[in-house]
């Protein structure tokens, strides 16, 4: 073997001509490239602008959900900013509390699916071998059943009574993708030099990962948080609009499903099922415009388009 | 005189300006010749060869011009430069293992590559046949995936793609550091065999590491921190360096030469500068064992001998 | 080729498998009895109940031990007999399935195929038009972000509603009987419009925004750099990133079916389209689990036979799949 002098010379030294074409993200340049992201600003905005609808929203109405006794399916006024339903409740209460379903449900369910997604991808890719192999027959099985469906059977055999179970089940059934993702990552990192040092000065499993791996995939799994994020609350919507939602905590599937049932549609009721859409779109759209701009900041490859 | 490099600068732009990844390089490569172009990482060598052939995104040229066969290259102009790669300066890519599109075989990518240079596929059919023989490849190369080849096949393939259009540059860069040793010595040779029948006029082999340029190089420059520290025969560098740095790299090497043998592997103590406000005055002067007061002037890269330059105040001597 | 299509089709019949078990085990692990849910969904007289809860256990065959209801489980699905329904009284589990697939598949098979045509044109445009990354692509976000159901509610507001421009429910008109009549298809595929229309748009936003990223990475992969480096023109190197784009894609295929599914069935219940969605939503109401487990296994396997075909196409583009050997 052939020792190479680039080592012996530079030690730990920066690798200036490697640091150029494409550079480590330095906090300085991220933060630089973040606030010039146009598609991260906008998506942020749009996404906080929902947080605090939904934190705050609720504060300024004393209606409730799912109190009844207003106007009848009246279109939006001074008194109900959003109108009211066909059997009587105020549409703004139901649509701020929605979002904060929408908030919840998303976010636990990503945890839980990120959480599963990152045990078995990190093992799978870094232990390899027989474990590998196992899991991904795990990971492909449950990636191919339609989660739709699973839930589907599961919820209608199981009421599920709150927010927090239904992101259990969505967190329980939409995590392969990231699993799978992860590995790939994982097995690329494992192959690297830092890794095996570590591996090699006789460090647990736990451990390799936790400070090697994970710290160095940081940014990717903070993406595939998000997207997990914003698939948990279009699949809580799907659920909530076929009844298999929690019943008694409104969210914006529930305002849908109570629209189409009670013909909404027929009677012309728009401010009944527009704003939960809205609201769905906007959480989900945002995250994923936010997940593109994050992409680009994290990857100085995307950027120059 | 195949090519001259005249007062060539090329800055890389970043967020906190320019950085002068090569910063005024002045230097020829003679018809026939192979030169090695050697240094730590971050001197300035990839960002030579890169501008010779294709800058990358964020690279601008400051200064200098490149001159092939009498004829001035537009290398800032990406469009204008097509005209002349492949055709007259072409590249052996880094990155040769994944340098072929995965998903054509072999034959019909290169088959679409010429036609798109207006090259006719069937008439040079026969000479990439005749060269691929003479890399030990078979026929059926042709009609195969790049994923049935081994590493050291595609590397080939590449080597005799990259040079079917006989042109008058090539650039290899770091074209050996993906390949296990006995395959580096055979890729090595294969660019003097290349250069002996003529399929290139002169090849500039970028690579950090010395001892293959100790094989197969007539001449090898030296480079430091963005500037050229020394250049001259193969075998003068070696045995002979002149320049305090030259000596050093060549001294931390364990394997070129009878004469280092038996010395202790040793680093050079200190980092090259920051390139993006470079220190004024010799550039190596804060790691020179040799460095004293005149070093603080920047020390021209002066012809010593024939064919023998150095950057060096001390070199004269 | 075979090895690759080999061990795809054994994961697939493990997951039918696993399937299969999971619709068999999930009424019997879960809280409660079934068939006492069962029989106060019937009636409600209690003593009446007491012979009813026996009569359900014996005939469902829940009184043999768990291995032979297992056992009795795959029999029936050998034979095609699902059970009978709850809620359509009369009618078994699969005579329903059978009568509304066509429909789902009316709907799936277009949808899908248009919008992943259509999406990866459009991504790979907006990946080299600035101009067009800039308006296609927000409008591609906004859609793959809309939930199935919001969409199809919209539209369904606008254009059939208030515009009255296409019918806003059914298959087809009630005064008519399905026949091979040109009145009968005109009626048909007025009806079928915009629920396809729903699922082509969702379905669309997200394949657009695929192809355009995936055509960049591809654009800075070592294989373009050698190509320009060759003086290769624009147009060549372009056409290699599609090429290898659209593999991912096509991986992307197979895992986006189940989510295409499960639009088409909200999509359905929105239209009232005579479909596996509506059938479910009928189920769910009235608590016929008979049903929903059969429906259950056939979007598995529905999905399954999807994924297959998705394969098979895959060899045919990826030739690395073909040459057998694997990649080191």
């Amino acid at each position: 073997m052939v020792a190479t002098p680039e080592i012996a010379l530079t030690g730990e030294g920066a690798a200036l001509e490697d640091a150029y074409p494409e550079p480590p993200v330095r906090r300085f340049e991220a933060l630089h490239f973040a606030v010039r992201n146009a598609k991260l600003v906008v998506g942020l905005v749009v996404v906080l602008a929902f947080l605090v609808a939904a934190i705050a929203g609720p504060w300024l109405t004393d209606a409730t959900p799912f109190e009844f006794g207003y106007p009848l399916g009246e279109p939006p006024s001074s008194a109900h900013w959003l109108g009211t339903t066909a059997p009587g409740q105020d549409v703004y209460s139901q649509f701020v509390y929605g979002l904060r379903s929408s908030f919840v449900v998303g976010a636990l369910a990503a945890t839980v699916a990120a959480l599963l997604g990152m045990a078995i991808g990190f093992l799978g890719g870094y232990l390899g071998g027989v474990v590998d192999e196992v899991l991904s027959v795990i990971t492909n099985i449950v990636l191919v059943i339609p989660t739709l469906a699973v839930l589907i059977i599961v919820s209608a055999y199981l009421s599920v009574g709150s927010v927090a179970s239904e992101a259990l089940l969505i967190g329980l059934t939409s995590w392969p993708w990231a699993a799978r993702a992860i590995r790939a990552q994982t097995f690329s990192l494992a192959s690297r030099d830092f890794v095996s040092l570590a591996r090699l000065s006789g460090q647990g499993t736990v451990k390799v990962i936790a400070k090697e791996i994970a710290p160095n995939m940081s940014s990717y799994l903070f993406l595939t948080f998000i997207l997990l994020f914003g698939g948990a609350v279009l699949i809580a919507a799907t659920l909530d609009f076929l009844g298999l939602g929690p019943s008694q905590v409104m969210s914006l599937g529930l305002m849908l499903n109570n629209a189409v049932s009670n013909a909404a549609l027929q009677l012309g009721m728009w401010w009944w099922f527009i704003p939960p859409g809205v609201g769905i779109t906007a959480i989900v759209g945002g995250l994923y415009i936010m997940n593109v701009g994050l992409d680009e900041v994290f990857n100085p490859k995307l950027r120059r388009t | 005189m195949s090519l001259a490099v005249d007062n060539l600068r090329v800055y890389y732009r970043t967020l906190r300006g320019d950085v002068r990844a090569l910063d005024g390089a002045t230097f020829t490569v003679q018809d026939g010749e192979i030169m090695g172009v050697a240094g730590e990482s971050g001197c300035g060598k990839t960002t030579l060869g890169k501008s010779l052939i294709r800058l990358d995104g964020r690279m601008r040229v400051a200064e200098g011009t490149v001159t092939l066969d009498g004829v001035e290259l537009p290398i800032a102009d990406d469009r204008a430069m097509d005209t002349y790669r492949f055709r007259h300066v072409s590249i052996v890519p880094q990155y040769a293992m994944s340098a072929l599109n995965p998903i054509r075989r072999i034959g019909r990518m290169i088959s679409e590559l010429l036609s798109s240079r207006g090259v006719s596929y069937d008439e040079t059919l026969p000479e990439l046949r005749r060269r691929l023989a003479l890399v030990g490849l078979e026929d059926d190369v042709l009609d195969r995936y790049p994923i049935e080849l081994s590493g050291g096949m595609k590397q080939r393939v590449v080597m005799v793609l990259s040079t079917l259009m006989n042109p008058s540059l090539l650039v290899a860069d770091e074209l050996t550091s993906a390949l296990d040793v006995s395959t580096q010595k055979a890729v090595a040779e294969m660019l003097v065999e290349f250069r002996d029948r003529g399929f290139v006029k002169s090849t500039i082999v970028i690579t950090h590491d010395l001892s293959i340029l100790y094989q197969i190089a007539d001449t090898i420059l030296v480079m430091y921190a963005g500037k050229l520290v020394e250049k001259g025969p193969a075998a003068e560098i070696t045995e002979d360096p002149r320049h305090p740095y030259t000596r050093l790299l060549i001294a931390s090497l364990p394997e070129v030469g009878v004469r280092f043998e038996e010395r202790r592997l040793t680093g050079i103590a200190g980092r090259p500068p920051s390139l993006l406000r470079p220190p004024t005055g010799c550039r190596f002067r804060a790691r020179c064992p040799l460095a004293t007061e005149e070093c603080a002037e920047e020390p021209p890269f002066v012809e010593l001998a024939p064919g023998r330059h150095a950057a060096c105040w001390k070199a004269a001597a | 080729m075979t090895r690759y299509l080999a061990r795809k089709s054994l994961l697939y019949l493990l997951t039918f498998f696993v399937a299969v078990t999971i619709d068999w085990a999930i009424p019997r692990l879960m809280p409660g009895d079934p068939i006492d849910g069962l029989i106060s969904r019937l009636q409600a007289d209690s003593t009446a109940s007491q012979e009813l809860h026996g009569y359900f256990t014996e005939s469902f065959g829940l009184d043999q031990p768990l291995w032979r209801q297992y056992a009795n489980f795959w029999r029936g699905l050998a034979h095609g007999d699902l059970g009978p329904s709850i809620a359509y009284v009369g009618s078994s589990v699969s005579e329903l399935i059978w009568a509304a697939l066509p429909y789902t598949l009316a709907l799936l098979v277009p949808a899908i195929i248009l919008s992943y045509v259509a999406g990866n044109r459009v991504g790979a445009m907006a990946a080299r038009r600035k101009v067009l990354d800039n308006t296609v692509l927000p409008f591609a976000y906004i859609l793959t972000a809309t939930p199935y159901v919001w969409l199809a509610l919209v539209l369904a507001y606008f254009l059939a509603f208030k515009w009255g421009i296409f019918p806003v429910s059914g298959a087809y008109d009630f005064s008519l009987q399905p026949a091979w009549t040109w009145e009968f298809a005109w009626s048909f595929l007025q009806h079928w419009f915009l629920p396809f229309l729903t699922l082509f748009l969702v379905s669309f936003g997200g394949w657009a925004i695929g192809m355009r990223n995936l055509i960049i990475y591809e654009l800075e992969s070592e294989y373009s750099n050698y190509l320009q480096a060759l003086g290769a023109p624009t147009t060549l190197v372009r056409k290699y990133a599609y090429g290898n784009a659209v593999l991912p894609q096509m991986s992307g295929l197979a895992l986006a079916l189940g989510a295409v599914v499960g639009g088409a069935l909200v999509t359905e219940i929105v239209f009232g389209y005579p479909g596996i969605g509506t059938l479910i939503i009928t189920a769910l109401q009235n608590r016929d689990y008979f049903l929903l487990q059969g429906l259950f296994l056939l979007i598995i396997v529905g999905v399954l036979v999807a994924n297959f075909v998705v394969d098979i196409l895959y060899v045919v583009v990826d030739p690395r799949t073909r040459t057998g050997i694997q990649g080191s």
